[in-house]
């Protein structure tokens, strides 16, 4: 398996990018540029981007779950504050959100 | 003008049957694909009529039944929490056939639901087709912003106390939530256990209850 970039707990940044095209994208635009922590590391799959048109060969890529605060994800957010969102996300849309042990020199 | 009723070799008459509408441009795309990969050999149709089969034998029993064995078997649902499809497959020869079911609980403070904002990928091999609703754009785009919202719709109030999880089902999991075994319900046998446990209660837009 590809080695994880990230551990349980480590604060991550979704990158917010937005290309345009034809694009098979798994990481939704609402979690796009939100700070959340890692949940879980499910493995590594295939990329979707590649998949979705036709590139068999692509590499595998470490997919986590990141749980998010939904009061960081929705400015209006209503609910309990502790309420939380959980998304499934490519290590290649992720970054090192500050506080994150992998920041360390 | 077409004719309203006809003859034919048997004793009755009736409108002729034909198809009431133009076939839209997507069904046309994967009529015309799945003959394409059948006529080059990828699979044969009568592959496809087997894994329909196959899918449409699936129900919400499947996942109810695993979800009873979690409620009177501790050690179980703990192995089943840590890995779901394993658990599955090893302990029930029950095969979700996805990478792999993510499998969460709800409890006292946390209550658990389950989307796909991105399309409508759904544990079918644990819970049979999903319900039209579950593929929705209103409860699609809803239930990650407002999910009490779209749960009190559902009339499931969540206990403003509670934490409310929603799971977005965007890449390679699937989920199956394990709802909370309801009051009154000690010493009973797994089967009966069962019948409680409905498709919504492992989505997790509603709540097991005796009444239902």
């Amino acid at each position: 398996m590809t080695e994880a970039r990230f551990q349980v707990g480590d604060p991550v940044l979704v990158t917010s990018r937005y290309p345009t095209g034809r694009r098979h994208i798994r990481t939704p635009f609402y979690i796009r540029g939100k700070i959340g922590k890692i949940e879980r590391i499910c493995g590594a799959f295939k990329n979707p981007e590649d998949l979705a048109f036709g590139k068999y060969e692509t590499i595998r890529i470490p997919l986590y779950r990141v749980r998010f605060d939904q009061v960081e994800v929705w400015n209006d957010y209503a609910g309990n504050p502790d309420d939380t969102i959980e998304v499934e996300i490519f290590e290649h849309w992720l970054e090192p959100a500050e506080g994150s042990a992998t920041d360390a020199p | 003008m077409p004719h309203e009723q006809h003859e034919h070799a048997h004793d009755h008459s009736h409108a002729p049957i034909q198809a009431d509408e133009r076939q839209g441009y997507y069904q046309r795309l994967a009529d015309a694909t799945r003959n394409l990969l059948i006529e080059k050999g990828v699979f044969t149709a009568g592959d496809m009529r087997a894994i329909i089969e196959k899918i449409d034998g699936r129900s919400p029993a499947l996942g109810a039944r695993i979800v009873a064995r979690a409620w009177t078997d501790p050690p179980f649902r703990k192995r089943l929490l840590a890995r779901g499809k394993q658990t599955m497959l090893e302990e029930m020869d029950i095969d979700p056939v996805v990478a792999d079911i993510v499998v969460v609980e709800n409890t006292p403070d946390v209550h658990n639901v389950v989307v796909c904002t991105l399309c409508s990928c759904y544990p079918v091999f644990i819970l049979g087709r999903p319900p039209d609703w579950y593929k929705s754009y209103a409860y699609r785009s809803r239930v990650v912003r407002n999910p009490r919202g779209v749960l009190q719709d559902f009339g499931t109030t969540i206990d403003p106390a509670r934490e409310v999880r929603v799971h977005d089902s965007t890449a390679d999991m699937r989920y199956l939530v394990i709802p909370m075994r309801p009051d009154g319900t000690d010493g009973w046998p797994e089967d009966k256990l069962a019948e409680l446990v409905t498709r919504d209660t492992m989505v997790g837009t509603a709540e097991v209850s005796i009444a239902n």
